[in-house]
């Protein structure tokens, strides 16, 4: 079959991007021919700032080499402007007349600086912050030259002023308005900001406006900048004048062949402009009214471009919340979202004019509208995940200014290692991830070795993150220093189940309660699954999903179990398993005892050990020995091995302890009986206490609950793993009955609402306490359904273990024999 | 790559094809652990009902890859999660390492490999 044909013109970052993101799915669908203006490969031009400034090198910045474009056999043309596109021939022609046919076309033009209107704007020394060679002249021209005159005191206009100040120059920042970055700032962060600039030798003249730059001779014959004189008729000297006043879509090319532009290129949700053959992204594209003149938005514009490119025909694009950093080294700057104020917004600022610290968060109905961060930007990723989001911010609103670490639930995953949550201090051999053993230095490297800009590829590549996840904001900010602005977190909120859908979780669950889908196969094919058979992350995730859903309905698939619930135990390092058998409430007897020693001995297992959660390990069972092993302990499966109820712990209560004030032991026993045959998105721990001494530790059980002496008080969501977590108080209630009835709602609601995976700490962070309380407590009727629906799906469910050994699965625990 | 194991006790034998198991006796995106002089080989058979052998052992720390979740051509191993190519023992990338792959086919509804 022929190839298609494709031909992008522009060679910048957004388009690159997309063709990298075109060639890892569909590798062979296209001829990829390329057009740039430019002379050089794909570079970052993010970084344009650091390589004025001197701090780094061209080499350093680049992306994509020559040699990559040979190796993925694309075309490039260098040095090669298109001039014209002939859409009915489906031709673009460029300046030198080279032709290219195309079957789809994509324009990745970028944007053209703005240049003043004003006399002088054509001088020898005028120049724009937009490329290499911007940056070079400007490099060679501080070499020479004394006094510069920034125009424009915006996040370019100041990168470049620091660039050119480091390289030796006098430099005036002039700007129009009253305050610098007066569209990403607010006023007192911004004299904050234009101090510590002073400090570092710049100067400012604002609310001034150009209305001529002034030239004179030059012993070459040519006119040379000499002085920029202002609408008040003041004028200051200078010998080179960068005006970054502002950027505009570069649109001339599409809007001259006739496709619809106003203020960019037109383009709908799929990237596709008015002409259907032609696609654009970057600077260069409108969506929904906006062009976005910053990195992170464009490669998620790539990353749906060159899935319809690439003819899967199911991404959106659906705009961004974009955030700003300012890379100046030695100022800490961060801002996000809407921080205007105004009614019914409220704030909460921060401010030490001596400490130089300033924060501000504007705040609306419990949401995150905006932050401004001056001098401590250590939280603003974290910040601006909760506004991505729309994350409920009620609850934790006391400790907000302060920071993840101050609030102690909500938002796991933030420190290192060794609790380090400051990635810009650390040197590279520490630690970052203690799972993996992988340091800063490594990742650093992969990141820039590799060219890596997201969570995920940073976790393929390096494996830091990609176990317990408790560093996972460390790792982000890693990569945000280390690629700059072209980092922007991925909300959660948007985030599809895997690479094997554009959908997100909570999409794959309304549509399998709404659709009533039953098989995984049918949520593939309604939904338009990406891969013929899901990835083992999200088979087991849509098993789960199912089986929540339609109790006595959809039927298990084991294939799409993790072994350990295929096999009803849990796979050890050397391939063999150990078997948990459930004793309720920690009680046994000397039969079972007995029993458990004489399998031990038949089975000649290697090692017995007694366990947290008051039960006895058997370690080291062949996998063929399992249904025999389970039949001679005749005791039930204690499901260590699932993402279902573990144990429930209990202390002795009050019918031996001195203290105790209420019977936890048959409370922690009918716990036990009511929940231990169910399946949730997670493993789920309990605990029950005799009296508020609290023996059985429930203050870090998914629920856990403590005898008083008027009845019981039922705590939810703590977690005594990866990161501790203190239980919260649900409610006090009087009797055992109770205790199940607001446990099991508790439990059918994040059995119905949580993601595959969420332990109830995360899935109630995420939805907020309040939120628990309204369905569970206040509103009766619905806890009494909830627990119904609980009792209903668990009616008549085996248990595994006795199912096992009367022959079911029989295949999954025989070997075969050649 | 796609070399396969030597084992002392059969180096310089012939390779004959064995009947290892009825196709319908290894479940859909599923694999059997088949024991031979070789060592455990793990068979797969996949959606398509098309069947893979490679040896029971991951290359990262020897993960019995038959345990692991099928899909596609790929088997995820286990232990930690490392995926292997059914059809060729390749590790995807950016993972490296490569586990060695016997040949498997279907006949008359049999499963042979060659061994």
């Amino acid at each position: 079959m022929q190839k298609m044909k494709l031909v992008m013109v522009g060679n910048g970052m957004a388009g690159v991007r997309t063709l990298e993101e075109l060639i890892k799915i569909s590798p062979d669908l296209y001829d990829i021919t390329v057009f740039g203006a430019e002379p050089n490969a794909n570079y970052n031009r993010i970084l344009l700032s650091p390589v004025l400034a001197g701090e780094m090198t061209i080499k350093d910045i680049m992306l994509n080499d020559v040699d990559w474009y040979a190796q993925n056999n694309i075309k490039l043309h260098l040095n090669k402007k298109i001039v014209r596109i002939d859409r009915a021939g489906r031709k673009v022609i460029a300046e030198d007349g080279t032709t290219e046919e195309y079957d789809r076309l994509l324009l990745a033009t970028g944007s053209n600086p703005f240049i003043l209107p004003v006399q002088g704007k054509e001088l020898d020394g005028v120049l724009t912050y937009r490329d290499i060679g911007d940056t070079d002249a400007m490099i060679a021209a501080a070499a020479k030259y004394k006094h510069a005159v920034v125009i424009g005191g915006g996040l370019l206009g100041l990168e470049a002023a620091n660039g050119l100040k480091l390289r030796g120059m006098d430099v005036t920042v002039v700007h129009i308005m009253p305050w610098l970055m007066d569209r990403q700032l607010d006023k007192t962060a911004s004299q904050m900001l234009q101090k510590s600039l002073e400090a570092k030798g710049l100067k400012f003249l604002l609310q001034k406006q150009t209305s001529e730059i002034v030239g004179a001779p030059t012993t070459e014959g040519g006119m040379r900048v000499k002085a920029v004189r202002f609408d008040d008729g003041t004028e200051i000297p200078a010998d080179l004048v960068c005006m970054a006043v502002g950027i505009r879509p570069n649109d001339d090319l599409a809007r001259q062949s006739g496709i619809h532009c106003n203020r960019g290129i037109v383009v709908n949700d799929t990237m596709q402009t008015f002409d259907p053959r032609i696609y654009a992204v970057g600077e260069c594209a409108s969506h929904r009214g906006i062009a976005y003149g910053l990195v992170a938005p464009l490669f998620d514009m790539a990353k749906v471009c060159a899935n319809h490119l690439g003819h899967m025909g199911i991404g959106r694009y659906q705009g961004s919340v974009t955030s700003t950093k300012l890379k100046v080294t030695g100022i800490d700057l961060f801002s996000a979202g809407d921080f205007s104020g105004g009614d019914g917004t409220e704030e909460i600022v921060m401010h030490d004019a001596v400490g130089g610290v300033y924060k501000r968060i504007v705040i609306k109905d419990e949401h995150i509208l905006g932050a401004v961060l001056y001098g401590d930007t250590v939280d603003g990723s974290w910040y601006f995940q909760m506004l991505r989001e729309k994350q409920n911010i009620g609850e934790i609103r006391d400790h907000l200014m302060f920071g993840p670490t101050q609030v102690n639930r909500g938002h796991l995953g933030n420190t290192g290692h060794q609790g380090q949550s400051n990635a810009a201090s650390m040197p590279d051999t520490m630690e970052v991830c203690g799972c993996n053993g992988v340091c800063k230095g490594t990742i650093v490297k992969a990141i820039k070795e590799k060219g890596l800009f997201s969570l995920d590829d940073v976790r393929k590549h390096t494996k830091a993150s990609s176990s317990c996840g408790s560093c996972t904001g460390l790792v982000e900010q890693i990569l945000a220093s280390t690629v700059g602005g072209a980092y922007t977190p991925q909300a959660n909120l948007t985030k599809p189940m895997c690479g094997c859908t554009e959908h997100t979780h909570e999409e794959t669950r309304k549509v399998i309660r709404e659709q009533h889908l039953l098989t995984i196969p049918q949520v593939m094919h309604f939904m338009e699954w990406k891969t013929p058979n899901g990835c083992a992350s999200c088979r087991p995730a849509l098993n789960y999903y199912l089986l929540s859903t339609w109790p006595h309905e959809a039927k298990d698939d084991p294939q799409s179990r993790f072994i350990n619930e295929r096999a009803h135990a849990n796979i050890q390092k050397d391939g063999t398993y150990s078997v948990v058998p459930r004793m309720f409430g920690g009680v046994t007897n000397s039969s079972e005892l007995r029993r458990i020693a004489d399998v031990v001995d038949k089975y000649q297992i290697p090692t017995v050990k007694v366990t947290g959660g008051q039960r006895i390990d058997l370690l080291g069972v062949k996998k063929e020995d399992l249904p025999r092993v389970w039949a001679d302990l005749a005791m039930p499966s204690g499901h260590a091995y699932a993402k279902a109820l573990r144990t429930v712990k209990t202390c002795v209560g009050s019918e031996w302890c001195r203290f105790g004030v209420q019977d936890s032991t048959q409370m922690g026993i009918d716990m036990e009986k009511a929940f231990w045959k169910m399946y949730a998105p997670h493993k789920v721990k309990m605990a029950v206490s005799g009296c508020p001494r609290n023996c059985a530790e429930s203050g870090i059980k998914d629920i856990g609950v403590i005898g008083v002496d008027s009845g019981w008080e039922i705590y939810v969501a703590g977690n005594g793993g990866i990161k501790t977590e203190v239980a919260q108080f649900l409610c006090k209630v009087k009797t055992s009955e109770e205790v199940i009835e607001y446990s099991s709602a508790f439990i059918q609601l994040y059995r119905e609402e949580a993601r595959y995976l969420d332990r109830t700490v995360h899935w109630v962070a995420r939805v907020g306490l309040d939120y628990v309380r309204q369905r569970v407590i206040d509103d009766a009727e619905n806890r009494k359904a909830l627990f119904e629906r609980l009792q209903y799906a668990l009616q008549g469910e085996k248990d595994p273990w006795v199912e096992r050994t009367q022959g079911m699965e029989k295949h999954e625990f025989e070997v075969l024999s050649a | 790559m796609s070399a396969q194991p030597i084992n002392i006790k059969t180096a310089g034998q012939p390779r004959t094809w064995i009947k290892v198991s009825a196709l319908e006796d290894i479940p859909k995106l599923g694999a059997r652990v088949v024991k031979s002089a070789h060592g455990d080989i793990a068979v797969f058979r996949n959606a398509e009902d098309e069947v893979f052998a490679l040896r029971d052992q991951c290359p990262h720390k020897g993960g019995p890859l038959s345990q692991g979740i099928v899909f596609g051509k790929t088997v995820a191993c286990p232990l930690h999660n490392w995926q292997i190519g059914l059809a060729d023992g390749q590790a995807v990338a950016p993972d490296v390492g490569c586990t060695g792959r016997f040949e498997a086919k279907i006949e008359d509804g049999g499963v042979y490999l060659q061994l």
